[in-house]
């Protein structure tokens, strides 16, 4: 049965601003489906960006939402979730946002482990501003700031969130959209910060300067590079060049999580009172 | 027992003509007709739903019983 | 019963001004001359179940503060200088979504890493023009360690009044210098709770103009759902670019102080009935102020004092009306020139605005005040 996206969606704001073909629509209707699945309560979910294109998603998610500035989503969601933990939180936004000028409040709240899901689309540029290049961008890459090239090595995303202490990390793809819910249904269920990368597209700022002509071709891409955790460990290193792995990559549930951490620092002040 | 017939919907008004779901249907069933896409083939679609779940602006909806 | 009295810091009497205005959380990050109001908050907040962060740097505390706020807490940051021109970006936020917040800056000399142990009051212009963008501005100059616990409640009472973030700027030598405070009992000085909606649910909208220009807000986690973006609004929260209400929605969100100011601004006369020279000053250094127009009275000069306690809105019909009375205005201060300015507009060249201006990281004496006292024809 077609799925019921109205249930989350705010009435009269389709159709939403992205270009076509963005893959930020496809990763909006995982999140959707996701919050479906949990059955999140609409009052008890906060729902925060930064600035960007995949930034503007919840303007149409009908839940308590907040648009931050650019790179500032994780600190804002940081301030809700400890004055009301028992809150749903859940960030979105762009690589840039999230790994460029929100690089640092990232690796942070990674550290701190606190309960949030922070859902990144990487669609290795900045969009919204025209196509420059992010630290996400790989080298090589043509953006309208590397006019011959790019000489910036880019970040692996999930390997940064693992290094800085994140639990749960998780990445998909716009193209495997129907695994996206699911990924995003584990990180909302486990307790810490969990990422989800999902490899995006940006046909209009990203695909044109580059070897994808089109949309379909930067599907393709996705198709081709995406490759389960699971299937890789039967793949050798060759077979593995140039691929990514998708899917659940780390998991581990020893690291106290922040919120239930800073409960415990209440209950240690108030027996010293 | 003979399997219903699933309806697509194609919603216009939110397509932007990406092309995505006529492109990765698995057995060819939809077309672009102008800046639209369209059903062409309703008889070979297998209810996969991979079209309306990679349709980023939420136009297409496949309508199975 | 007697009151609670203490010795203590100015930073120390800000941290506990915040928690008797009802402060439940904090963000911040550590720098001197402001540290010991964290220092005192990450002590005083778990133990009535507030929270305390620490967050990776001003910005991200700034950002912690207002979603804090958003979700209900009356919320509280310190900084001093570099913390502040960092925080700008997200001050202006708090402006434009209208999320009460405070803001505690201890000036200390600038610009950049500047003189972190000296005093100054050289952030006074940053309080008002650092965030780009037409914005409210409230800010307030204690000039004692009571005033401080004082003024941060009221710093509170403002910001959830009219729903802005506020800041208060004690010099670093408030914030350092120990003093005997009486604390209030509880009730004593008025604390101003949040204007929470009164319509259901479904119905609210967080810039509703229909409340006036102070629109009900409500908290994320309270059974109301809304939309906050740093983008301009329209009353239900959600973007627009739409001419005449940006135009309206800006020109509200600055009238909302403009059109209070009488309710904003406090001020102290001192001796200015009959004084023919007025020595306008803020902070700590109106007490230097305070000692040389003593001397100057003792000495047969009629001087007197208008210590300016809230700096943004500026008290501009008060300065103006004392350029009529007065021969010459001195104005002494910690930077080049930055209340002068501001008084030479008031003043409306009715007469001169001597000034003093020491940025080495030393205070004003009483006996330079009194000689430019003496200057003034
Ligand atoms: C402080 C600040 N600096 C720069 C910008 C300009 N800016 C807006 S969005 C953006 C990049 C967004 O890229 P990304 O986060 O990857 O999102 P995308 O648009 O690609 O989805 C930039 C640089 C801004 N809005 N604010
Ligand atoms: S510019 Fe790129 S990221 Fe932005 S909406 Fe268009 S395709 Fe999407
Ligand atoms: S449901 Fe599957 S088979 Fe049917 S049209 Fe969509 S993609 Fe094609
Ligand atoms: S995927 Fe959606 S938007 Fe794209 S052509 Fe098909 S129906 Fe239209
Ligand atoms: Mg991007």
């Amino acid at each position: 049965m077609a799925y019921d996206y109205e249930k989350y969606i705010r009435p009269g704001k389709l159709p939403h601003i992205w270009c076509p073909g963005c893959g930020h629509g496809i990763v909006m209707k995982g999140l959707i489906r996701a919050m479906g699945t949990l059955n999140l309560k609409k009052e008890e979910t906060a729902l925060v960006s930064g600035i960007g294109c995949a930034s503007r998603l919840p303007g149409y998610i009908d839940c308590c939402t907040l648009h931050t500035a650019h790179g500032r989503a994780v600190p804002f969601a940081t301030g809700i979730k400890m004055a009301r933990p028992e809150m749903n939180v859940i960030l979105v936004g762009g690589d840039g946002d999230g790994t460029a000028i929100g690089g640092n409040h990232f690796i942070h709240a990674c550290r701190r482990n606190i309960d949030m899901t922070y859902i990144i689309m990487n669609n290795y540029i900045y969009g919204m501003t025209g196509g420059q290049f992010s630290p996400c961008t790989p080298t090589g890459d043509k953006a309208s700031t590397t006019p011959y090239g790019n000489p910036d090595p880019g970040f692996d995303l999930a390997k940064l969130a693992i290094g800085a202490g994140a639990t749960f990390v998780a990445r998909g793809t716009a193209f495997h959209a129907n695994q996206i819910d699911k990924l995003i249904v584990e990180a909302i269920q486990h307790k810490g910060f969990s990422v989800v990368e999902i490899l995006d597209d940006c046909p209009t700022t990203y695909g044109r300067r580059n070897k994808y002509k089109s949309v379909i071709e930067m599907m393709n891409r996705l198709k081709e590079i995406a490759v389960p955790v699971k299937a890789a460990e039967k793949m050798t290193a060759e077979q593995l060049k140039g691929k990514v792995l998708t899917g659940v990559l780390y998991k581990e549930e020893i690291k106290p999580e922040y919120t239930a951490e800073y409960a415990k620092v209440i209950e240690r002040a108030k027996a010293a009172k | 027992m003979e399997k219903k017939m699933p309806r697509i919907e194609i919603i216009e008004k939110y397509c932007k003509g990406c092309r995505i779901c006529v492109e990765f249907c698995p057995k060819d069933v939809l077309e672009m007709k102008g800046f639209y896409a369209s059903v062409k083939n309703i008889e070979a679609c297998i209810s996969c739903m991979q079209c309306e779940l990679r349709c980023p602006d939420f136009a297409i909806k496949v309508i199975t019983e | 019963m007697s009151k609670k009295v203490a010795f203590i810091q100015g930073n120390e009497a800000g941290a506990y001004g915040a928690l008797y205005a009802g402060c439940t959380f904090f963000g911040g990050y550590p720098i001197t001359p402001s540290t010991e109001v964290a220092e005192v908050m990450s002590v005083e907040l778990p133990k009535i179940g507030g929270k305390f962060i620490q967050m990776e740097d001003e910005i991200g505390a700034m950002a912690a503060v207002l979603g804090a706020s958003l979700a209900g807490a009356k919320a509280l940051t310190a900084t001093s200088g570099p913390g502040l021109s960092l925080k700008q970006e997200l001050i202006g936020y708090g402006c434009i979504a209208e999320i009460p917040c405070v803001i505690f800056n201890v000036m200390r000399g600038g610009p950049s890493t500047g003189m972190p142990t000296g005093p100054s009051q050289s952030d006074v212009m940053c309080a008002k023009w650092g965030t780009h963008g037409d914005h409210p501005a409230i800010c307030l100059v204690p000039a004692s360690v009571q005033e401080t616990f004082e003024e941060v409640i009221r710093a509170f009472n403002l910001s959830e009044k009219y729903r802005t973030p506020v800041m208060i700027m004690p010099d670093e030598i408030i914030a350092h210098m120990r003093e005997r405070v009486v604390f209030p009992e509880p009730g004593e000085i008025e604390v101003v709770p949040r204007k929470s909606p009164t319509v259901p649910a479904e119905q609210y909208k967080p810039y509703d103009i229909s409340f006036g220009d102070v629109p009900p807000l409500a908290s994320f986690g309270s059974g109301y759902k809304f939309h906050v973006t740093g983008l301009n609004k329209m009353q239900d929260g959600f973007p627009t670019t739409k001419a005449d209400i940006v135009q309206a929605e800006e020109e509200r969100q600055v009238r909302k102080v403009n059109a209070n100011v009488d309710d904003i601004v406090t001020f102290e006369e001192y001796l200015l009935d009959d004084a023919e020279v007025a020595v306008v000053a803020y902070g700590s250094t109106s007490r230097s102020a305070r000692y040389a127009v003593n001397i100057a009275r003792e000495q047969g000069i009629k001087a007197g004092m208008f210590r300016i306690k809230t700096f943004w809105p500026f008290p501009d019909k008060q300065i103006k009306a004392l350029a009529g009375k007065v021969k010459g205005i001195v104005i002494p201060e910690m930077n080049l020139g930055m209340c002068s300015l501001e008084l030479e507009r008031c003043a409306q060249g009715q007469v001169p605005v001597l000034g003093i201006f020491r940025v080495d990281g030393e205070p004003i004496n009483p006996d330079q005040i009194l000689e430019k006292i003496k200057e003034v024809k």
